[in-house]
């Protein structure tokens, strides 16, 4: 069997698999945020932090809760960090750096999880497991909040009540990510991955030489880190390391944890505002995009030129020989095209063009189908504006789903797709305008551009990739990359809120033969262009100067 | 039975309404019934003046996409005086200011016809005299600009009427054509629906004495005057929504042209070049990524679409009423005049037993011979039509003694060779029969009611001869509904429109006229408040609702309803109320207005699609020509071959602003709209203005570099 038809099954595997899974799933979701009923568990989690989660919030009091458990838990991670030299179970690790410290805490929280540490070298158990680890639960959780309290933006009329915040972060984290990780590090486990608590094993090399390896609650990090599209790795390699994903079958089981919630949401997205077919039309979307970009990205990989890389049979520099060009592409554009970034390969190592795709996949905006409840925000603020220019075109006030779109509604989505191209464009040109920051470049050129560059799309887009060369543990690196991932992550949230607050109000607008039908292919075709063609006009000049240059040297 | 007579009186007691032009007539389908305002390019060079006028930054601050090509072009004016000596700075500088100009341009062209209306409605507006009548019964003259609300005015022949006001006395034939264009006079008199009359028209018979109800400069042809100029203008909620997405698209844009230099100067540094990237070129290639076309011509556009109704003499009093028309989901009609012609028409004529149908037809002929209204001259030509009975004349029998149709006797005939022939509403028929010693026969009472039931309106023909007085037949009148209207509404349908139709004839009459002409849904025996109800119930379900109103009692419906098209023959309650009035006061047209607001949105929105798919193409010629010479990989970008890195740049300006010149026909005139389902008016608008907005400026870049490369100097 020939790598590329390797790949192509590995593929439509993949797919098969997310096919499954989608209705299950984004129903059971779907149930999960309409439920009435309390676990115990989760009563006593309600009366430790004193909340009622039974009363409904409007949009300010959603917003306030979403960043005071934010802030709460940037303060926290930061605090562990920094006093790690006196906890236990630390590896005899000291305390991490200020600024480092501030990176990471902020990193982890907003669901970026961008490491400019060694986790092995940086961490210990305590840190990695009590603070990160959690993170990586309830990051997700909040994102899928917000995205939730969207759709009953839409789904809800002539109120301005979008739920209460406290009860959607426990179930999203008890009653969906917790028995998800738990299933999937079972598998992980059961498929070579490793779990436990041993310290550092100091291990004689083939070659002469000695290699430390740290044991850790690796397969449950592992789990939580794809399924909750986080993508911190416990190991500086992250994905690429044997013990987080040992085999090409858990590489593929990787990549189906990073996809499966985002785009089984979109079924919770439909069945929660009447009509699975307004959610199939996402999902379409999102998965158009994705498949084209995976299938570009095979072909970009596949196209081997010169005769080392005919020899490997593809681009194989930087990525490891159990996963080969295919898996490696997949899991390239599916950690980046959602809001993960872990990495099983050097996204730097790819073909210009490779990287090129990486880089574009994040700077879409993390939405087809982007991170857990973030992709599915996102997405919908994209199908606001699509709608607004084509519902313009069938002669009426622009409406989504019985909403109608005016200066308000449009406000909210405009200052939205704003955030993310200034913070990228403005970080990476300050980054090439100043005299120190370069430096941490470890290419010249295109290449090294594409560093910077892809460094701030990663962190402003919440994803947390980086291309290797760049050295971003510096102060200026690890400050600026947190400003923008707390930026990218937060001034976001306020406007898909005030959105969902704002649509909750208006009464609908009954569906006639005049409606722009947006469950129509049609406008899965518009929906999909407007992503691209906005996206691309955005970047389209630094895109130039970075990949596009390397990879159309050739 | 009595309420149907009294409504044969009360259509045969107005003829007065100006006759309608009836819009489905004279529609062709393959043709956008919402048609052309015409263009002629040298309104492009008359509004000159006035689009260097606009040049002023106070002015231009309000549209901030042009706004920031002003900006640009005083950048560039400022760095071509620098450096004297670079023609390519100079040229981008002059082709920036054209930018600007085109857009002030084609706002002024848009203007400029509104005023040519203004001026004609200025001339109706000379200084009148006003006769004010004082408490004593005396008058005194005052110039029409001193009358207050209140006063009492005396107008005969020959009189401008000196502001608006209601008639409190008397009755006159009033030349309106000031305003409407429409020549016929029309009646006003007091009391009654009828009783509204306008500042400038004149009074052409009798006197009338009005009560003056606007202060002066605040009058219907004030308004109207502000309104076509554009004074009035503000803009609308969807404009907003629109210009909010066009300036974060500017912004982004911005950003992105704004952190190219230091991403330049590194890769210009990599290769040991100093150079950097000029003001000029970073300002030409912002002016092409921003959405240029759309921002030059969106208040083209809306002034264009207050302009289209203005050309259908209606006045909308804001463009936020013109948007909401587009919106409108359900349209509620009046029966009379708008589904069905203004008047009844005989359909059949029914002989009672003993007497066959030509007698009837050729009898009801007779009798109808002296009766002018609309339903007696249908009788004469049913007759003619169906029996072959020729059209007689009334000098045509000697010795005739014709009987006239009056709203007192309600019946006409003939007295001829000793036969005396009526026709009229049942009980006066049955009367005179009685008085002339006859009896009815037994069953024209049950076929009487029979009509009734069906919707129709019964007339009685009855013959007093040597055989005496008898009931010959009935004549079955009925409500014809205009031609081509079930195809209207089958239109309005598929757009997802809703027709309700409003009738104050009872549910059986009704619902048969609803069934023919195909309306959704109708409201019988409805008085105002049902009126107000049925809006209220569709307003609450999240629908737009428009309708026609004319009477005083229709003003509460009229200001609740989203579009509320005021006939202008109607009240000044009801002209207050709504937020359109039609000059022709056609009820039929609210359905062109719909179209007309459609219309509007469609033109914004393909103009905006255009305008973004159109820097696809910007991108591909400006990007290699900045830095193919660094990373002469990007030179596989210059997919149109385009002679220069100059001349890249430059085409690209040159078509940024010459399409906006090319567009202004269709800002003005709005894209071709004719009514089809969302789906489909989707498919076909993305494909001409999204398809066609990409392709395009590759197409058009390329021939203007082919041309500016003919240059010397500048091609390679």
């Amino acid at each position: 069997m020939g790598p590329v038809l390797a790949g192509v099954l590995q593929l439509i595997a993949l797919i098969g698999a997310l096919a499954l899974a989608y209705i299950p799933l984004g129903n059971y979701m779907a149930k999960v945020y309409s439920s009435r009923g309390h676990l115990r568990v989760e009563k006593w989690i309600y009366k430790a932090i004193g909340a009622d989660p039974d009363t409904e919030m409007t949009w300010p009091a959603y917003l306030r809760g979403v960043l005071a458990f934010s802030a709460v838990s940037v303060l926290f991670l930061y605090l562990l960090q920094r006093l790690q030299g006196v906890l236990p179970g630390s590896l005899h690790f000291s305390a991490v750096n200020p600024a480092q410290s501030f990176n990471t805490a902020v990193s982890f929280v907003t669901n970026t999880n961008w490491q400019s540490y060694y986790g092995e070298q940086t961490m210990g158990h305590v840190v990695q497991t009590a603070g990160l680890a959690v993170q990586n639960f309830v990051s997700a959780a909040v994102g899928i909040a917000v995205a939730v309290a969207l759709v009953r933006g839409f789904a809800r009329s002539r109120t301005g009540e979008l739920g209460n915040f406290w009860a959607d972060l426990v179930r999203g984290t008890l009653r969906i990510l917790v028995p998800g990780a738990a299933i999937a590090a079972v598998i992980l486990v059961a498929c070579g991955a490793i779990q436990n608590f041993s310290g550092i094993h100091e291990v004689g090399q083939f070659m002469g030489g000695s290699q430390q390896w740290n044991g850790g609650a690796v397969a449950s990090q592992e789990a939580i880190k794809e399924l909750g599209t986080n993508g911190g790795g416990y190991f500086n390699a992250n994905s690429a390391h044997p013990f987080e994903n040992p085999t090409p079958f858990t590489n593929l089981f990787e990549i189906f944890l990073i996809l499966v919630i985002p785009f089984s949401l979109t079924r919770t997205f439909g069945v929660m505002v009447g009509s699975v077919k307004q959610g199939y039309a996402i999902l379409a979307t999102m998965f158009t995009i994705w498949l084209g970009f995976t299938a570009l990205m095979m072909w970009t990989e596949f196209a081997h030129h010169g005769p080392a890389l005919q020899a490997a049979g593809g681009a194989m520099e930087g990525k490891e020989v159990r996963f080969g060009v295919g898996g490696s592409s997949i899991f390239a554009v599916a950690t980046t095209l959602t809001s993960t970034g872990a990495v099983d390969s050097f996204h730097s190592s790819f073909t210009g063009l490779g990287g090129g795709i990486t880089m574009l996949s994040m700077m879409l905006g993390e939405i087809t189908p982007g991170g857990t409840g973030s992709g599915l925000y996102g997405i919908l603020i994209m199908a606001v504006i699509a709608v607004f220019i084509a519902g313009l075109m069938v002669g009426r006030t622009p409406e989504y789903l019985g909403k109608k779109i005016g200066g308000r509604e449009m406000k909210l989505a405009a200052c939205y797709i704003l955030i993310t191209p200034a913070l990228v464009l403005v970080f990476t040109a300050a980054s090439m305008a100043l005299s120190t920051p370069p430096h941490s470049m470890l290419n010249s050129g295109a290449h090294g551009f594409s560093e910077v560059l892809y460094a701030f799309t990663s962190a402003s887009n919440n994803n947390g990739s980086a291309f290797a060369g760049l050295n971003a543990n510096t102060d200026w690196y690890n400050t600026m990359t947190g400003l923008a991932m707390l930026l990218g992550r937060f001034l976001p949230m306020v406007f898909v809120l005030a959105l969902a607050g704002s649509l909750a109000e208006q009464k609908p607008v009954p569906v006639t033969a005049g409606t722009l039908r947006t469950e129509k292919p049609l406008f899965t075709g518009l929906l999909v262009g407007a992503i691209l063609i906005i996206t691309g006009l955005t970047y389209f000049p630094a895109l130039a100067l970075g990949p596009l240059a390397e990879g159309l040297a050739s | 039975m009595t309420t149907d007579i009294k409504k044969q009186e009360d259509s045969m007691s107005t003829p007065t309404l100006a006759p309608h032009q009836d819009a489905p007539t004279g529609h062709k389908p393959d043709e956008g019934r919402v048609g052309a305002g015409l263009f002629e390019p040298r309104q492009l060079l008359k509004s000159l003046p006035e689009a260097c006028r606009k040049l002023d930054p106070r002015v231009m601050v309000k549209s901030p996409v042009m706004f920031v090509v002003w900006i640009g072009s005083v950048l560039t004016t400022v760095f071509s005086f620098q450096h004297p000596g670079d023609w390519f700075g100079w040229t981008i500088s002059a082709w920036l200011w054209l930018t600007v100009i085109f857009a002030n341009l084609a706002e002024a062209v848009a203007e400029g016809r509104g005023k040519a209306q203004a001026d004609t409605l200025r001339k109706a507006k000379t200084d009148t005299v006003a006769r004010r009548l004082l408490a004593d019964g005396s008058e005194e003259q005052v110039p029409g600009t001193a009358l207050t609300i209140g006063d009492l005015v005396v107008c005969e022949a020959g009189d401008v009427i000196p502001g608006d006001g209601d008639v409190v006395e008397g009755v006159a034939s009033v030349d309106e054509s000031a305003i409407t264009g429409e020549s016929a006079p029309v009646i006003r008199e007091s009391g009654g629906d009828r009783s509204a009359v306008t500042g400038g028209t004149k009074v052409l018979s009798d006197r009338i004495v009005i009560k003056i109800t606007t202060k002066p400069g605040e009058t219907f042809i004030d308004r109207m005057i502000n309104l076509v100029e554009g004074a009035a203008r503000q803009k609308t909620p969807n404009e907003i929504a629109l210009n909010i997405l066009l300036a974060s698209l500017t912004i982004v844009f911005l950003l992105a042209v704004a952190t190219l230099p230091p991403f330049a100067d590194f890769a210009f540094k990599n290769v040991g070049s100093h150079e950097h990237l000029t003001m000029v070129v970073l300002v030409a290639l912002l002016v092409c990524l921003i959405p240029t076309t759309i921002g030059a011509l969106l208040s083209a556009i809306g002034i264009a679409g207050m302009d289209r109704l203005v050309q259908r003499n209606v006045l909308a009093m804001s463009g936020r009423a013109v948007e909401a028309a587009g919106d409108v989901s359900t349209l509620l009609l009046d029966k009379t005049g708008t589904i069905t012609l203004g008047n009844r028409q005989a359909a059949e004529f029914v002989p009672v037993k003993g007497t066959t149908e030509a007698e009837v037809a050729d009898a009801a002929q007779l009798s109808s011979l002296a009766d002018e209204t609309p339903e007696g001259r249908s009788i004469v030509v049913l007759a003619k039509e169906k029996y072959g009975l020729r059209e007689r004349h009334q000098g045509e029998l000697a010795g005739a003694e014709w009987i006239e149709f009056t709203a007192q006797t309600r019946m006409s005939g003939v007295d001829v060779d000793g036969r005396k022939i009526r026709k009229g509403a049942t009980a006066s028929v049955i009367a005179w029969v009685e008085e002339q010693g006859g009896t009815v026969a037994e069953d024209a009472d049950g076929m009487a009611n029979r009509i009734s039931e069906a919707g129709g309106t019964p007339l009685l023909v009855a013959v007093h001869d040597d055989e005496g007085a008898r009931v010959l037949g009935v004549i079955h009148l009925k409500d014809v509904v205009k031609e081509g209207m079930r195809e209207r509404f089958e239109e309005l349908r598929r757009m997802g429109i809703k027709t309700v139709m409003i009738t104050g004839d009872n549910p059986l009459t009704a619902k048969a006229i609803a069934e023919e002409a195909g309306v959704d849904d109708l409201l019988a025996e409805a008085t105002p408040e049902d009126k107000m109800a049925l809006i209220k119930r569709e307003q609450a379900g999240g629908k737009l609702v428009a309708m026609t109103g004319d009477g005083t009692n229709d003003a509460p419906a009229l200001a609740q309803a989203d579009v509320g098209v005021a006939m202008n023959t109607g009240t000044s309650a009801a002209k207050e109320a709504g937020n359109m009035v039609d000059l022709d006061s056609n009820p039929t047209k609210l359905i062109e207005i719909v179209e007309i607001g459609k219309q509007l949105l469609i033109t914004r929105g393909a103009l905006t699609t255009f305008s973004i798919a159109n820097d696809v193409a910007k991108y591909f010629a400006i990007i290699p020509a900045l830095f193919a010479a660094v990373y002469p990989g990007l030179d596989k970008l210059n997919i149109m071959h385009l002679s220069s890195p100059d001349s890249a740049i430059l085409s690209a300006v040159v078509f940024n602003a010459l399409i906006i010149i090319a567009l202004v026909p269709l800002s003005l005139k709005g894209v071709r709209y004719r009514p089809m389902s969302a789906d489909k008016m989707l498919r076909r608008n993305l494909g001409i203005y999204g398809i066609g907005g990409l392709v395009a400026p590759f197409i058009g870049i390329k021939i203007i570099d082919m041309l500016i490369s003919l240059i010397p100097g500048i091609g390679r």
